[in-house]
């Protein structure tokens, strides 16, 4: 059974690049149907597009072919519709004409320009790829410790596998003066996010912490590792705030000042004037988030002071009589 | 080398020791030198791609999703840190770490309505509202917001990534912005209450084949958690999952009350 599918409905052919679970596969874009034109009875889609799948290889082949095609748009040279060849694409029209209309002069206009600029690329890469085996095989004699590596050289050679972004187990967790930038940036965030700390009751989650600091940057945003790379500076360099990571993994920064017990006593005398106490109720009192109200409680659980009544109507924490009582 | 015995043989010993390891010092400070010019040569490179190719990057997903592939089969990550030559020379950094500041945002603003559990299709199309109508700014795939989520997990267990039926289809996607796991039968039921964002213990009895008391077990959990929102006034328990509810385009942000 042979299965048409026009090509003027083609507005845009990606790739889908597989991995070791799945295989490559090219996804066609497609434009709406055009209801003047029923040949055949219409069929309804839910989605906008197609995906190809190759078992025999073919599939960089295919690519070019349908590329090729859609440039050329022969079926075009017949009956020319004005309107998509010289619609210049400036004013933004909605709908589905609209988007079709600017992806198929991006499609023109952007084809040759992607092939210098994949060309380049490959090159760049290739490049690359000789410098990462040049840093392996320099990782290797620094951990064989062959030879005299001067503490200068080993410095260097860790602050060119960071501009590559080369992670390499040898070098990572060695310190060295390289780290002058993450114990700069510690005290920049410390300083910038103690006053948010301290409104939001001495603790704040790192994911929150990341999203006020790059706001504030605004250029030149920092990467999450480097984010958390600087954080973890923050107690060795005695600084305000440190970075602490609860039991179920979450990370937080906290005040200094902010101590462990002095949380859990806000707590207790909450919960002393409540009976009990659910997550939400402690994050609205304290304004914190969901997420932090419940580390506290969970952490106050571990240590025995509160204990749980986990029930369909949601997990609420009573005063632990058990200890207090016996 | 042929052992000898003697004094002159160990004298000569230490002699050809003290020479391989000149030898080898010198391989080495040749691998550094090398190295160190190298990376100029490769700056330079890096430059002149940048200068020619970087409007490239910022607007063609497809060319950006290659850069990616292509760097990491190399064992080379971009965004690993702002200090590197790819962020600083090629503005890739800023790029991701922009859609990663507004993924976190996003959740944040939507969590209290799903729980935490938000669809890739609907993350994508808030960032772009969210983002502005300069058409560059709209050209955000499916492909930048993963890598911009994955380099989210060091900061710790809250961001994950679920994917409901193994296709590449941005519904079937599930972006989880708060710490905890999802187990196999609460990702079973979420894969059956997807289609019409809507279940119940019935259906699920029906569509699953488990009996009742796991039904209602794993639907009170996704309850508990946020995710699921009941509905006790239909003749039958209906339990509906705002994840899936398709966002009106013009809507604003409604501040919906948390379920109790």
């Amino acid at each position: 059974m042979n299965v048409i599918l026009d090509l003027k409905y083609v507005v845009l052919v990606e790739e889908d690049i597989g991995n070791l679970l799945r295989s490559s596969k090219i996804i066609l874009h497609l434009a709406p149907w055009n209801e003047g034109q029923l040949s055949r009875p219409p069929v309804k889609n839910l989605s906008s597009f197609i995906k190809l799948a190759f078992s025999d290889g073919k599939l960089s082949h295919f690519k070019e072919c349908i590329q090729k095609m859609l440039q050329e748009r022969s079926w075009e040279t017949v009956a020319v519709h004005p309107s998509i060849l010289h619609h210049a694409p400036t004013t933004f029209r909605s709908g589905i004409v609209g988007i079709e209309r600017r992806l198929q002069a991006k499609v023109e206009n952007n084809s040759s320009n992607i092939n210098i600029a994949f060309q380049d690329m490959q090159n760049l890469i290739d490049m690359a790829k000789d410098m990462v085996q040049l840093a392996n095989v320099m990782s290797n004699k620094i951990k064989d410790r062959q030879g005299d590596i001067s503490e200068d050289e080993t410095v260097k050679f860790k602050s060119y596998l960071l501009s590559l972004g080369i992670d390499d187990p040898v070098t990572r967790n060695s310190c060295s003066s390289n780290d002058v930038f993450y114990h700069q940036l510690a005290k920049e965030i410390a300083s910038f996010l103690l006053k948010a700390i301290s409104d939001t009751g001495g603790l704040m989650a790192m994911s929150d912490a990341y999203c006020r600091v790059n706001r504030a940057r605004g250029l030149e945003l920092l990467s999450p590792e480097d984010f958390f790379k600087a954080c973890n500076y923050m107690e060795k360099l005695n600084l305000p705030i440190i970075c602490r990571k609860f039991d179920s993994g979450v990370l937080v920064l906290q005040l200094q000042s902010k101590t462990d017990s002095l949380l859990e006593k806000e707590v207790s005398r909450l919960l002393q004037s409540r009976d009990k106490l659910t997550a939400l109720e402690v994050s609205q009192e304290f304004q914190i988030s969901i997420v932090l109200a419940q580390e506290r409680l969970y952490f106050m659980e571990r240590n025995g002071l509160i204990c749980r009544d986990d029930s369909v109507r949601g997990l609420v924490f009573y005063p632990n009589f058990f200890s207090s009582s016996a | 080398m042929r052992k000898r015995p003697g004094i002159g043989a160990i004298h000569k010993q230490r002699v050809e020791q003290e020479r391989f390891r000149g030898k080898a010092t010198e391989l080495q400070d040749n691998v550094f030198e090398q190295m160190t010019s190298q990376m100029e040569k490769f700056r330079t490179n890096l430059e002149t791609f940048a200068s020619k190719h970087r409007n490239e990057i910022k607007k063609n997903p497809a060319f950006r999703k290659q850069f990616q592939d292509m760097c990491a089969s190399i064992g080379v990550d971009p965004l690993a840190s702002s200090k590197g030559f790819w962020s600083e020379l090629l503005g890739v950094g800023d790029f991701y770490y922009e859609i990663a500041v507004q993924v976190i945002e996003v959740c944040l603003a939507t969590s209290p309505r799903n729980g935490g559990l938000i669809t890739l299709g609907e993350l994508r199309q808030r960032l772009i509202k969210a983002r502005g109508k300069a058409q560059h700014h709209q050209e955000i795939s499916n492909d930048d917001i993963i890598r911009a989520i994955k380099k989210l997990k060091v900061l710790g267990p809250g961001f994950s990534i679920v994917s409901l039926k193994g296709t590449q289809d941005t519904s079937d996607i599930l972006i989880r912005s708060i710490p905890g796991e999802l187990s196999a039968d609460h990702t079973e039921v979420l894969k059956a209450a997807e289609a019409q964002s809507f279940t119940s213990v019935k259906a699920l009895k029906s569509t699953l084949n488990w009996d009742d008391v796991r039904c209602l077990q794993i639907l009170n959990e996704l309850l508990r958690d946020g995710v699921a929102w009941v509905d006790e006034q239909s003749p039958e328990k209906m339990y509906w999952f705002p994840s899936f509810f398709k966002p009106l385009m013009s809507e604003d942000e409604i501040a919906l009350p948390p379920p109790n």
